[in-house]
Formats: structure tokens, C-alpha cells, sequence
């Protein structure tokens, strides 16, 4: 037997803990850049990747692009684990997967089948982000989990309340998708990027030599990175044994006149114009879905735009609940731009919001978010 | 930083690495070259198979290197399932005798099959042609639901090329019962494969009863040893196997070696083709300097044996009955079974014990749960499941393995470090909570 211990060459690990930020890391440029400026700025850091797909899972759909277009891909693992060991802090794989699936693919899957037009990332933020992870960072001894969004977070003393604001570089927000998030989860949060513009992080992901610093920006929903949604549903369904409902059926008019037959409700979404697979004197779009009776209604471009419409599950995040109507612009997807509205409590869960200016395509299953200028007051799902 | 994570890996001992630095300048040689230094280096290789052979009660001629224990179990399961043949059939013998009638009257095949099948005492094996046309034989292989995935998998494998597995269940304490085992033989059951040591639990399979009930049926017995080499005894004859798996790197040696045990007249099919090393029956240029390092490796484990099981186990019964006494909510799995002595796979309810590994490592303690994927995450060890754990439960087991070069001071910090880090965990675990009765 030997009697020398050989450890005196491995790396010891003092005591870090203490003021502790848990970074989320994807592999991407963002939330890698995150980590840099707040190790600049003297925070000690952990880094954590979540795996929420398993990639054996489905591969014929994770396309044959180029790597970085494949989700939680092994690649982005490594990139998350090169940056941590270029700016030298510990980095951590943590599992997601049941939590991601229960509550984000399964309910996308869901709603798409049920004529809606879901939004995954939001459920994401809601329910896997700033829920499990930010439970498992406070639990390994972290206080705040700080990610690559970009929107701002401050409190307001006035009001004894944490507001979330859009992010400075208006392109890049995505205090859209944040809307969800309660009190207690923004007053651990962190988001470095708020104040900066993208190339500003370039910039800073450049200057500290990032590994990742020229990686190209994944735009698709994380899990179909192809882009084909349809093409999901169908596999996921297949896989999970889902039964799908009839799937072809009739493309009516308002009237009820029929002008079509299409092939599935799920290919259809709310103002789509595109591949509705016949050929009409006017440009027509999709209005509205009725699963009930396996149909979709078109009509044209001046049907498409409502006035007033309610929202369900809202969440007030810079404001108490209001208890009477109150003005804001109000944004109805990702690349709308807020429009004036006003907004009538129906409870403190529900609200009627109705525009100035009548909006085109209005969809169910997407979010309404209100904001007051950069302010976020709340927001709630639409239909 | 406190390792106790040896079932992992372990650190090459000084004394191997001492052994095996001179292989990688001066005598660098290939030990298959007719030259001195050739010579030099296959007199070095030959005495790390005697070393390992003696650790096991082998024959330095019935140990094969290999690159791990990876490679060592797709040998042994590959090889033997190949090697199987319906003539092979026992338990009737009318059926052997009439099949072995067909062989050799059988028209014979216009080329000879390489007789390359086996490696320590050549076994004439019957034209494969022939008796393929015979029947449709499904040869059969027996294993467990606890086996490391080189086997798990290598079996799955197996049976996607046709062959019929099947994986017996064990008891809460891990294992095997042989009165299963004997009611899942059938004619065809060409090999039985059973770890010796759960690399989760560290619990011991009645390897000696399995090995008698595979040798009264004449079944091939091959036993993945890669987590008992060097903790416990392990005697190739005491045991009755035929084929065992060893890896280096679980034993103070080094990493990319192993080496399969194979009894002489045990049929098996080799794996990889190529020149002439180990008689051609696993070619490949000999990995002098990682086998001088298993072999010394093995040598200081023979030595230190049953000194070391003696200081670790009192080491481990310190670290568990401590957690036990200061943890509540806090309980051992398999704790009843005979186990390596350095294991302890311990249940800390309501915990995420992937949390958990990450907070002990932010405190300077390694260990380990359940099963790391590719990526790193961990997913629930389907070890913790087949012993009757729930996937909650599983995901709350630690498994800290301890090692040669573990103290009593290290035991000492653990025991100060764990309670503190699983409370702050249970604090903010609202299932614990819940459970707890609180609001």
C-alpha cells in the first residue's frame, strides 16, 4: 500500500459561496457574456445548463443543419463547459427533462391540437427558468439566478413592488415572454444584458475571448429547431401516442360556405395566409379554428382585425392588481407592436382588453402584455 | 478537495505511476518487435499478466488486455453468443445427439470457416454454415436488471441481432435469487453474465452458487468484476467463471486499460481482427506502459487487500451510521447485503440529489448520483428502481465510494459538511416540507 496521497495536485475549492449568482447557461453568446460581467463585476459564479430534451428522443427532428441549430445539443453543453473553464468557475449539466416535457412541450403539443397558437418560451420562463432552477440554484447555496434575457428588473420603493421593464435595445427585448413571473422570482433575478445592446455584447463576449463570442444566434423555438411545427406535432404525437382527432376536414367562410378541405386543424394558426392549399378570387386567411367541428374559417384581410378581446391567467408584475380600468399599450405577439388599449378587470385573474384601433389577429394561446412605456404592468393568455 | 467518488475512478498510485513512466521514453518498445528492447517490453507486459492472474487465481495465459471493462464485457457477450450452437443445446440429449448426427451428415460448406473462435485451448467448432441451415436457433442469455451498461446495453444489442435475453429481477438488498436463475434456463441458454459488485451499491452477488448452477448446466459464466478487483477477494476457481471482466482504472491503476479473464476451453468468438498480439485473438499494438501500470496496480492490491477492506470499511461504517444519527429522514439502500467496503448508497428523502452532489462540491466534497448521460446531466439509476426505490426516491440517493487514500480527517469533514448542506436544501424542497408537515 502507498501512503502518499495524491490528491495535492487537485484543484481545491475554497469557499465561493457566499454572495453566490447561478448564471443559466445555454452555450450561447448571451448568457455566456452574462457570466463574464458578472465575474467583472466581483460576483463569485456558478454556471448551470439545463437538459430539457433528450436528444436520442425524435432525432428525425432535430434536422441535419448545421450543429448549433440542434436543441440541447451536446455542443452547447460543451460550449457552456468551455466558457466556464476560459473564465475559470464551476459549471453544472442539471436535468429537466420531466419538468420541461410536463410543462412546456406537452402543453404546446396540447394547444396546437386544440386550434391555439401556443407560445413555449413564456411556460419555460414560468415554469422550468425561474422555478425549479432558480429553486435548485438557491439550494446549492446561490442567492439570485442571472440569465441572458434581455429586459430590466427594478424596485420601486414608492410601491414596495419589483418592476420589469423592456430591455434598452428595444430589438432585442423580451420582456414579452417574461410577463409570468411573480414577485418573489424577479426579486431573485438577474438580467446583465437589459442595459446593453447586442452588439455591445459582442463587443464584451469579444473582449474576454469567449469561445462563443462568434456564434451564430438560434431564432427557432428550441426544441423544433427546424422550424416545422407541423412536422413535430405530428412525430410527438406518433411517439407519445396521442391520438389525433379526424384530421382532414372543411375550410369554410364565414357564411359557412364551404372553399376547401384542409388536412388538420394543427397546420393552421390565426391570419396565416399561406398554404391554404386552394385557390380563391381574394386573398383570404385563416379567422378563426372550430375544433369542435374540425374546421377552419377564412375570410379576408378587413375580418381578420378585432377590437376587444378577454384575457385568462393574468399576472400583474409591476403593479398591485388593479381594481378599475386603467390605459396601456397592449402587445398581442412577439413582433407586435403595443398598441393603445384600455383594460377592464373581470376579476383579478381576467381582464377585457379593448384597442383603440381595431389589431389584426388577435390568436388564442398567445399573450397579451400590457405595458406602461418600458414598464411592464402584467399580462395573461389570450382566449 | 475530499474525493469520494472512487467507484468512478481512482487516482493512479504513485507507486504505478513510478512503474510505468520508464515505458513511455526508454523503453518504449513495441513488445511484439524481435529486438532487445522488444524483448525488454514484452517481459514487462508478461509479468503485468502474471500479477493480474494472480489476483484472480488465473493462469497468466487466460488473461486477455483489453482497453477497459467495456470492452472486456462486449467481448465476453459478443464472443460467447456467437460461439453458441444448437448442438451446444443441453438438458436434452436425444435433440443433441440427433443435431450432431445432422451436423456431420450435412453437406459440408465449400469454404473452411477460419478457425480463429477461441483463444486459450482451441475448441473445434462445428461448420457454422451447417448448422445454421439446421434450425432456427435463438441462442439465450441470462443476466440481471442491476448490470452496468456495458452490459445492459451489449445485451440489448444481442437481441437486436436475434438473440433472447432475459434479466432477472433482484431483491430490495440487490440481489439475485438462484432459484430464479434455475427456473430461467433453457436448452439454448448459451451464457449467464452477472456482475460481481454494483458499482450503485456496492452489494455482492452469490457469484460461488450462480458459478456451481452454470457449471452443472454447462453455461458459460461470465461475471463483470470491475467493482470487486481489489476490494474484496476475487478467485476465478472459488467463483466458477469462466469469463470476468477487469478495468484498471477502478484499482489505483490507469485509465484505457483492462483485461477479460478467459478459462481455458471456454468457447468464445473473438472481437476485433487484426495482427498477430495476444495470438491474435484481440490484436492491437500492447499499451505497455498502462499494462505495467495494471499490473502493478493489481500487485499492490493483492498486497494491501485485506488491510485496506479492514481501515475503509470502518471509514464507511463511520460516514453511514454518522449521516444515519445526525441526518433524520435519512436512510442506507441494500444496507443488510454483503458489500464492497468501500460503498454506501444513502437515501436522504425529499432531496434532489443532483442539487445535492452540486452543493457538496461547492464545499469541496465529490460524489456521485445516480447515472451521468452523456451531457452530464443525471438521470434516476435504474439500479435504485429494480431494488424497489420510486424515481423520487432514486433521484434522492448519494452514493459516496471511498478509497485507499481516504482519512479519517476526510470522514471527519464529511460528517460536519453533509447535515449542514442537506438541511439547506430540504429547506427550500417544497415535497420535504410538505412532507414534513410544514406550511
Amino acid at each position: 500500500m502507498s501512503t502518499t496521497a495524491p490528491f495535492e495536485t487537485l484543484p481545491v475549492r475554497e469557499e465561493t459561496t457566499r454572495g453566490l449568482v447561478a448564471v443559466a447557461m445555454s452555450g450561447g453568446v448571451d448568457s455566456s457574456t452574462v457570466a463574464a460581467v458578472l465575474q467583472q463585476q466581483g460576483h463569485p459564479i456558478v454556471g448551470l445548463t439545463m437538459q430539457l430534451w433528450n436528444q436520442r428522443r425524435l432525432p428525425e427532428l432535430q434536422g441535419d443543419g448545421p450543429k448549433e441549430h440542434r436543441c440541447c445539443s451536446l455542443d452547447d453543453v460543451y460550449d457552456a463547459k468551455r466558457v466556464a473553464q476560459h473564465l475559470n468557475f464551476p459549471h453544472y449539466v442539471v436535468n429537466f427533462e420531466e419538468q420541461f416535457e410536463k410543462t412546456v412541450v406537452r402543453p404546446f403539443v396540447d394547444q396546437y391540437l386544440s386550434g391555439r397558437t401556443p407560445i413555449a418560451c413564456t411556460n419555460c420562463n414560468t415554469d422550468v427558468k425561474f422555478e425549479p432552477l432558480l429553486r435548485m440554484a438557491r439550494q446549492i447555496g446561490a442567492e439570485r439566478l442571472a440569465t441572458g434575457h434581455y429586459a430590466r428588473i427594478r424596485r420601486n420603493d414608492a410601491t414596495d413592488r419589483w418592476e420589469l421593464l423592456r430591455a434598452r435595445d428595444e430589438s432585442k427585448d423580451q420582456s414579452y415572454f417574461l410577463w409570468g413571473l411573480s414577485q418573489e422570482q424577479l426579486s431573485r433575478s438577474d438580467f446583465p444584458l437589459g442595459e446593453l445592446t447586442k452588439e455591445e455584447v459582442r463587443t464584451l463576449a469579444r473582449d474576454v475571448k469567449l469561445p462563443v463570442a462568434e456564434k451564430p444566434e438560434s431564432m427557432e423555438l428550441c426544441f423544433v429547431p427546424t422550424g416545422n411545427y407541423v412536422q413535430f406535432i405530428q412525430d410527438y404525437t406518433r411517439e407519445a401516442q396521442i391520438p389525433l382527432s379526424q384530421t382532414e376536414g372543411e375550410i369554410v367562410t364565414e357564411d359557412g360556405a364551404v372553399v376547401g378541405r384542409h388536412t388538420g386543424i394543427h397546420n393552421f394558426t390565426i391570419g396565416q395566409r399561406k398554404g391554404l392549399g386552394f385557390a380563391a378570387g381574394k386573398p383570404l386567411y385563416v379567422l378563426s379554428i372550430d375544433v369542435a367541428k374540425n374546421r377552419v374559417i377564412v375570410g379576408d384581410d378587413d375580418a381578420l382585425r378585432t377590437t376587444t378581446f378577454e384575457v385568462h391567467d393574468v399576472n400583474w408584475v409591476s403593479i398591485a392588481p388593479p381594481v378599475g380600468p386603467l390605459r396601456a399599450q397592449v402587445k398581442i405577439r412577439h413582433k407586435h407592436e403595443p398598441a393603445p388599449a384600455s383594460i377592464e378587470p373581470l376579476g383579478e385573474h381576467r381582464v377585457r382588453i379593448t384597442f383603440a384601433e381595431a389589431q389584426r389577429a388577435i390568436t388564442p394561446g398567445q399573450a397579451a402584455v400590457f405595458y406602461d412605456g418600458a414598464r411592464v404592468l402584467g399580462g395573461g393568455w389570450i382566449g | 478537495m475530499i474525493y469520494l467518488d472512487h467507484n468512478a475512478t481512482t487516482p493512479v498510485d504513485p507507486a504505478v505511476l513510478d512503474a510505468m513512466l520508464p515505458y513511455f521514453s526508454a523503453a518504449f518498445a513495441n513488445a511484439s518487435s524481435i529486438h532487445t528492447p522488444g524483448q525488454r517490453a514484452r517481459a514487462a507486459v508478461e509479468t503485468a499478466r502474471e500479477q493480474i492472474a494472480a489476483l484472480i487465481g488465473a493462469k497468466p495465459q487466460e488473461i486477455v488486455f483489453t482497453s477497459g471493462g467495456t470492452e472486456s464485457d462486449n467481448h465476453a457477450i459478443f464472443g460467447s453468443v456467437a460461439q453458441a450452437r444448437p448442438e451446444h443445446r443441453r438438458i436434452y440429449p436425444e435433440l443433441r445427439r440427433a443435431l450432431l448426427a445432422a451436423v456431420r451428415n450435412a453437406p459440408r460448406a465449400t469454404t473452411s470457416e477460419p478457425d480463429s473462435a477461441t483463444h486459450a485451448a482451441p475448441t473445434r467448432s462445428s461448420p457454422q454454415t451447417a448448422s445454421a441451415s439446421l434450425t432456427s436457433f435463438t441462442p439465450h442469455v441470462i443476466s440481471t436488471v442491476t448490470e452496468h451498461e456495458a452490459v445492459l446495453n451489449t445485451c440489448q444489442a444481442i437481441e437486436q441481432q436475434g438473440a433472447a435475453v432475459t434479466y432477472l429481477p433482484v431483491n430490495r438488498e440487490g440481489l439475485l435469487d438462484p432459484a430464479h436463475l434455475r427456473a430461467a434456463l433453457r436448452p439454448e441458454t448459451a451464457l449467464i453474465t452477472v456482475m460481481h459488485a454494483n458499482n450503485e451499491l456496492g452489494v455482492v452477488q452469490p457469484l460461488a452458487e450462480i458459478g456451481r448452477i452454470a457449471r452443472e448446466h454447462q453455461i458459460t459464466f461470465h461475471t463483470d468484476a470491475v467493482q470487486s478487483a481489489g476490494k474484496i477477494p476475487v478467485d476465478v476457481n472459488e467463483l466458477n467463471v469462466d469469463l470476468l471482466s477487469l478495468s484498471a482504472h477502478k484499482l489505483y491503476g490507469p485509465k484505457g486499460v483492462g483485461a477479460l479473464y478467459v478459462r481455458t476451453g471456454t468457447h468464445l468468438q473473438q472481437l476485433l481482427y487484426g495482427g498477430h498480439h495476444q495470438r491474435g485473438f484481440r490484436p492491437g499494438t500492447e499499451n505497455v506502459a498502462a499494462i505495467v501500470g495494471f499490473g502493478k496496480a493489481a500487485a499492490l492490491a493483492q498486497h494491501s487487500l485485506a488491510a485496506d477492506a479492514a481501515r475503509i470499511s470502518g471509514f464507511r461504517d463511520q460516514l453511514e451510521l454518522g449521516l444515519l444519527d445526525r441526518v433524520p429522514h435519512t436512510r442506507v439502500n441494500a444496507p443488510n447485503a454483503r458489500r464492497t467496503p468501500n460503498t454506501t448508497n444513502i437515501l436522504f428523502s425529499g432531496v434532489a440529489g443532483e442539487a445535492l452532489v452540486i452543493a457538496l462540491d461547492l464545499k469541496g466534497i465529490a460524489c456521485s448520483v445516480g447515472a451521468a448521460c452523456s451531457s452530464g446531466a443525471v438521470e434516476p439509476s435504474h439500479v435504485l428502481t429494480a431494488i424497489g426505490l420510486s424515481r423520487d426516491e432514486a433521484k434522492s440517493s448519494l452514493r459516496f465510494s471511498l478509497g485507499r487514500h481516504t482519512t479519517a480527517a476526510e470522514i471527519q469533514f464529511a460528517l460536519n459538511t453533509i447535515p449542514a448542506a442537506v438541511s439547506q436544501l430540504r429547506a427550500l424542497s417544497p415535497t420535504y416540507q410538505k412532507a414534513a408537515g410544514r406550511p
